[in-house]
């Protein structure tokens, strides 16, 4: 049995929202994008405001260069010694810089963010507050595509 | 995030909770819970991931869930097979001791990465008095008297990040995904304290919080 076996046994059969009609937009050419991350990861500026318990929906605004971050996530089930070694295994930052700079991308937001995973309600704080001002920050960013990286 | 305007895409380590929630775009990557892009440290492995993410927006319409083909297996029974450094004074309650032994190994992890998964609740500086506290759980103590620095679900993760860290220093590279949990939670004396505390809260009725969170599902003692 895989350490993660117990895990994603429990996650896969935890409840989801149900959305009626999702929306589904057409993309930007990515060669022209503005690409922003938002990780589950539960990172944030290190010495910062860390995420306060196991149902914390509010984010955190992380910085374009992706240096001195840590991780205040709650929850113990899943590896952190992959991200203290190489940020880029959750929050792939190095790599969009890469990609910009060869051209794949248009370039890489500002500013990228980090909710905490493993919220125990039905997230409803996220839905209609702390998820439409998350949208805000990347909008006043420039932000075309969002790259989700949920840990 | 698609309602307000944006194109996304993301990444998914647990494909039935994706079939279910159905986001616009997903790429399923078969890899440790933690690691989304994979190896750390392993750019031409990330990339990859990430070409096969963007890869999705070209789909014409939505849902899309894809896999991607190359996967990660770890396993749970494959605890580091690393040596604790011996003990710096044996007068000391010998998890005290061993998690003052294992210091020099965080600090060389430390400078080497520049990062620290230490700090949710305290210091590198408290690991040792925390790891006291626990033991005192482990061997009866109730709670309220047991000396742990605030919450204890985030000191427990301190601990177990600094164990981690310094187990990372003394391989001299970095684990496969799990195997240092293992390692703390199987082979040190502070993880089998607080999994001895754990199972101390959980039959007497402790916290629901702590009891579901201080130990990872896979390191629960029966």
């Amino acid at each position: 049995m895989t350490a993660d076996a117990p895990t994603r046994a429990a996650v896969g059969a935890a409840p989801v929202p149900h959305f009626d009609d999702p929306a589904y937009n057409t993309p930007t050419p990515l060669r022209e994008a503005v690409v922003a991350i938002v990780t589950t990861a539960g990172l944030h500026p290190a010495g910062e405001n860390g995420f306060r318990d196991q149902n914390d929906q509010s984010f955190r605004v992380l910085p374009a260069d992706g240096r001195g971050l840590t991780s205040t996530h709650f929850s113990p089930n899943w590896d952190r010694t992959g991200l203290a070694a190489d940020i880029n295994v959750a929050f792939p930052i190095d790599r969009l810089h890469e990609m910009a700079a060869e051209g794949a991308i248009g370039s890489v937001s500002a500013v990228h963010l980090s909710f905490m995973g493993a919220l125990d309600e039905t997230m409803t704080t996220i839905r209609l507050d702390s998820g439409p001002a998350a949208a805000a920050v990347l909008r006043q960013a420039g932000v075309d595509i969002v790259l989700l990286t949920p840990v | 995030m698609e309602a307000e305007g944006f194109a996304t895409v993301g990444l998914t380590l647990v494909r039935g909770q994706t079939e279910r929630l159905q986001p616009p775009r997903a790429l399923y990557c078969a890899f440790p819970l933690g690691r989304p892009l994979g190896g750390p440290g392993d750019p031409a492995f990330q990339r990859r991931v990430l070409d096969a993410t963007f890869a999705l927006l070209d789909r014409p319409a939505g849902p899309v869930l894809e896999d991607f083909p190359e996967v990660i297996d770890d396993e749970v029974d494959s605890p580091l097979a690393c040596a604790v450094p011996p003990r710096m004074n044996r007068s000391d309650n010998p998890a005290v001791d061993e998690a003052l032994a294992l210091r020099a190994a965080y600090d060389r992890q430390l400078r080497a990465s520049g990062r620290t998964m230490v700090g949710r609740q305290i210091t590198a500086d408290q690991v040792p008095t925390a790891v006291e506290a626990f033991t005192r759980i482990a061997g009866g103590a109730p709670l309220a008297e047991a000396g742990v620095e605030g919450e204890p679900v985030k000191t427990a993760n301190d601990v177990r990040a600094y164990y981690e860290e310094a187990a990372m220093a003394l391989e001299g590279h970095v684990p496969a995904a799990r195997s240092a949990e293992s390692w703390y939670f199987r082979k040190t004396l502070a993880g089998d304290a607080v999994r001895r505390a754990q199972r101390v809260l959980r039959e007497g009725g402790g916290p629901n919080r702590l009891v579901a969170y201080l130990v990872p599902r896979s390191q629960l003692l029966p």
